[in-house]
């Protein structure tokens, strides 16, 4: 019996390969669900990142969130504090089993327990996406640099057309254009003079030099414990990214502060340990100085961030508000994070109340209370509406 | 008649899959000889990864929703990690279609070519597959890959995120369906029945000439009531919203519609799974012991696989907190064959569905043969999970192996008013289903249905406590 007596009649056995693999719906489904992971991640990104420890990562300007998996909700019992069901095997009476290994999740898109299992898996985030999408998200306004004439670059811009000029600046579109309009009014035409020619003129412009360095000033005073810093060093991380998408070149000091002060590099800066009290011009006495020497206010848009308890040695109000209204003369803008012992007292610190009073005197100067990781973002949304007022 | 390919080293390169053919026709004289009776069955040996997709979605050609990306890639990282292997997918119709794994082994396939003959026994001859077939059509692979192309047009010109709040909202009540009514329903009469016909036009009709008798005067008209809507409480929600909702597009009744067609296509094999894997894993193992015309290697090859599929626990254990369909399904056929004969199995099979297959014929001897006992799921000390094996009773292990059918596995949910101004109230039948609902999973299903409804729905449920409890959406609650 030929395999073509039976077709249609009974059944037939096709062994053949279609090009099944060329397209995928199951791929295709799963990267739409990707795609609304990430939209999804991006309107809780505050919440999200404010959540996580994610300014480790700082350094590669790549960040990875962990995320669970979409659920398509359906309708369902609430889960049964209690349940019947059947299994099967030599279980007696009174025996007791438990699931897989109790509460062992495996990380890293592994298998959860045995029941279903659930997976997570990483979703990569570049840093600048994540920055667009706060700023999206926050309705943050850009930053404008200072525009005093002070602080300004030259550069050189297009600027119309001259007969004369150097080689490398022919426009050869432009002469070509002129060459055809020439030739339309001539009755017996040669193809190219030297009147067609065109050249690029470039003249030179002044505009608002984007250099800008920052200074992030902690106390690292007994008083700050690892739960302020990391709001500190959250905020720090953010505001850092927000001036970096602004200015090209963006330098970080990084300077901590007991009851003196000291400079650190980036990676040291939030690994210190140190006893003692404080006193906060110490610092603003470093930055003074470092600005002076290596960031002057004529070639720098300066910035300046503050993170502290706001507790201060009485004594040293007189330095700390000499040198804050110095340093707030030069500095684009001035940011006071406080993160208080306790919720009632916002700003009625020693430091909070210098910063307040300089504020009210209409200094480029702002103070912000942040009590848990959801204020960070307040604190950021007021700094760069602040800071975007002040200029305008 | 067994070949004997002893030590022939070239023996291996014999039993590809090209076998199949040859097999095939021969395995379904077999079958035939049996008494099996099927429409004929398309095989098609497709890779892998197809295979998975084809189990993913239910159907080989399926609507896109996101969704089924979440299914896929649980079902790739299952198969990777060597917990999942699919045989076969059947989908029954005339001709049935039968996707088998084209890198399975030749023996493996021989065998679920067996087994997908029993299910197309099983599906021709059992009258809740008969009668969804005869609703639904026999060529569902056909009909769902037009809906699907129906739903890329609809993304073409409507835009993925319409097209997608559509399927996220009618794909969520999948199982809310309504399958003692007909597929093709007719909408409510827009009036209630008059009690009897046009009474002027049958001039001298009986009942013209019983109403000119004294003091039988014709009856007042009845006050115009509005009507109740819906007249009885609805349980087929995917049809009530289609016909119903106020403001939706024609486009997206479609897709109610065809997502409601599709679930009707797959209820019967949800509600036999038991009997209908049972019953092709008899046939596939009764018909490869009698198919002589295998070699030896293949034979006992295919019946290793049988015993894999078969068994009751995973790998080494000794112990399951779940019962494998296709162990307990198999087991109570050889009972019944055995004990009833071959005539009264087949009776079975044209009339259960696995509520009567349970109740009927799971008794108290075979459960005790296969160890089936009762457990509860107590939380620990510690709130970890512990199951305590209760006790062996009959009707309570009847039951729990039930209990997650019922309903289509969902909870019961039914319409129970349309206002005027088109706001719906549901009520989730408490009383029935014994518990309230996962009100955070019930908010976000009302937000679904909120968005091709387009108006306020509210829900009636009872919380932890048992008190009763109204779900509302706003109109600002898109989520």
């Amino acid at each position: 019996m030929s395999p073509d007596d039976h077709a249609g009649t009974v059944s037939r056995m096709a062994v053949r390969n279609r090009l099944y693999d060329l397209f995928s719906r199951g791929a295709r489904d799963w990267l739409r669900h990707n795609e609304k992971v990430r939209e999804s991640v991006r309107s809780q990104l505050p919440e999200l990142i404010a959540g996580s420890d994610v300014l480790t990562g700082s350094g590669e300007r790549r960040l990875r969130v962990p995320v669970r998996f979409l659920e398509h909700y359906r309708f369902r019992l609430r889960d049964p504090h209690q349940e019947d069901g059947a299994g099967q095997g030599k279980g007696e009476p009174g025996d007791i089993y438990r699931r897989g290994q109790p509460g062992g999740d495996a990380e890293g898109g592994g298998r959860g327990g045995s029941g279903g299992g659930e997976y997570r898996f990483e979703l990569e985030l570049k840093v600048d996406d994540i920055v667009d999408w706060l700023w999206e998200e926050l309705a943050l306004p850009d930053l404008q640099p200072r525009s005093t004439d002070a602080l300004m670059d030259e550069e050189l811009v297009s600027e119309g057309w001259d007969r004369r000029g150097p080689r490398s600046r022919l426009d050869r579109r432009r002469t070509v254009k002129e060459a055809i309009k020439r030739r339309a009014s001539q009755t017996d035409p040669l193809p190219f003079t030297d009147d067609d020619l065109r050249y690029r003129q470039l003249a030179r412009r002044r505009r608002p030099s984007t250099n800008a360095v920052v200074a992030f000033v902690l106390d690292v005073s007994a008083s700050m414990d690892p739960a302020r810093r990391k709001l500190a060093k959250a905020f720090f991380f953010w505001a850092s990214q927000g001036l970096r998408r602004q200015y090209s070149s963006l330098e970080s000091v990084f300077i901590a502060h007991t009851n003196e002060a000291w400079e650190f590099s980036e990676e040291e800066f939030f690994q210190i340990t140190a006893t003692g009290g404080t006193v906060a011009s110490s610092a603003f006495q470093l930055v003074r100085d470092i600005f002076h020497d290596r960031y002057d206010a004529t070639n720098f848009n300066q910035y300046i961030f503050y993170a502290s308890d706001g507790d201060n040695f009485a004594d040293d109000r007189h330095a700390t508000e000499r040198l804050l209204l110095e340093l707030a003369g030069d500095a684009n803008f001035m940011g006071f994070v406080e993160t208080p012992q306790n919720h009632f007292e916002s700003s009625r610190s020693e430091t909070g109340r210098l910063f307040k009073s300089l504020e009210a005197r209409n200094f480029p100067v702002g103070s912000y209370t942040v009590h848990a990781d959801t204020d960070i973002w307040e604190a950021i949304r007021a700094f760069f509406r602040r800071q975007s007022e002040q200029v305008a | 008649m067994a070949h004997k390919h002893g030590h022939d080293p070239h023996a291996h390169a014999v039993f590809t899959n090209d076998r199949l053919e040859e097999y095939a026709p021969r395995i379904e004289g077999l079958a035939r000889d049996h008494g099996l009776e099927f429409y004929p069955v398309d095989f098609e040996l497709v890779p892998n990864t197809f295979m998975m997709e084809v189990a993913v979605y239910g159907l080989p050609v399926r609507m896109p929703h996101w969704s089924f990306g979440v299914r896929y890639i649980y079902q790739y990282v299952q198969h990777r990690m060597g917990h999942s292997r699919i045989f076969e997918v059947v989908f029954p119709g005339n001709p049935n279609r039968a996707y088998l794994v084209d890198d399975n082994a030749l023996a493996e396939n021989t065998l679920v070519t067996a087994h997908v003959l029993g299910h197309a026994d099983f599906s021709r001859n059992n009258q809740l597959f008969d009668r969804m077939q005869r609703q639904v059509g026999y060529h569902i692979v056909e009909q769902a890959a037009a809906r699907a192309n129906r739903i890329e047009e609809a993304i073409e010109s409507r835009g993925r995120n319409r097209v997608e709040a559509v399927l996220d909202a009618a794909l969520a009540l999948e199982q809310n369906i309504d399958t003692n009514r007909e597929l093709h329903r007719k909408p409510y009469p827009e009036k209630p029945p008059e009690k009897a016909g046009p009474r002027e036009a049958v001039e001298g009709s009986f009942e013209s000439r019983y109403r000119a008798l004294p003091g039988e005067a014709a009856p007042e008209k009845p006050v115009e009531r509005k009507r109740q809507m819906p007249p009885y409480p609805e349980y087929d929600l995917l049809w009530f919203i289609a016909l119903y909702a106020p403001e939706m597009e024609d486009w997206e009744r479609d897709i109610f519609l065809a997502v409601r067609e599709e679930s009707f296509y797959f209820y019967p094999v949800f509600a036999c799974q038991i009997m209908n894997e049972g019953w092709a894993s008899y046939w596939h193992a009764r018909l490869l012991r009698e198919a002589d015309f295998l070699p030896n290697q293949v034979y006992l090859d295919a019946i290793k696989t049988h015993s894999d599929v078969v068994r009751p626990y995973a790998g080494e254990e000794a112990v399951s907190l779940s019962i494998n369909p296709y162990h307990l399904g198999f087991c109570i056929w050889e009972q019944i064959v055995e004990e009833l004969g071959m005539d009264r199995a087949r009776q079975i099979r044209a009339e259960e569905d696995d509520f009567g297959f349970i109740r009927n014929h799971l008794d108290e001897d075979l459960a005790r043969k296969l160890k089936l006992f009762n457990y509860a799921r107590r939380p620990g000390t510690g709130g970890e999970e512990r199951f305590i094996v209760k006790d062996r009773n009959i009707h309570a292990l009847r039951e729990n192996i039930l209990a997650p059918k019922f309903n289509y596995g969902g909870p019961r949910i039914y319409v129970r008013a349309m206002n005027v101004n088109g706001d719906l109230t549901l009520t989730h039948d408490t009383a029935t289903d014994g518990r309230g609902l996962d009100l955070a999973r019930a908010r976000k299903v009302l937000n679904y249905i909120r968005r091709v409804w387009r108006r306020d729905i509210r829900l009636e449920t009872v919380d932890h406590a048992g008190e009763p409890k109204l779900l509302e959406t706003s109109a600002d609650g898109e989520d």
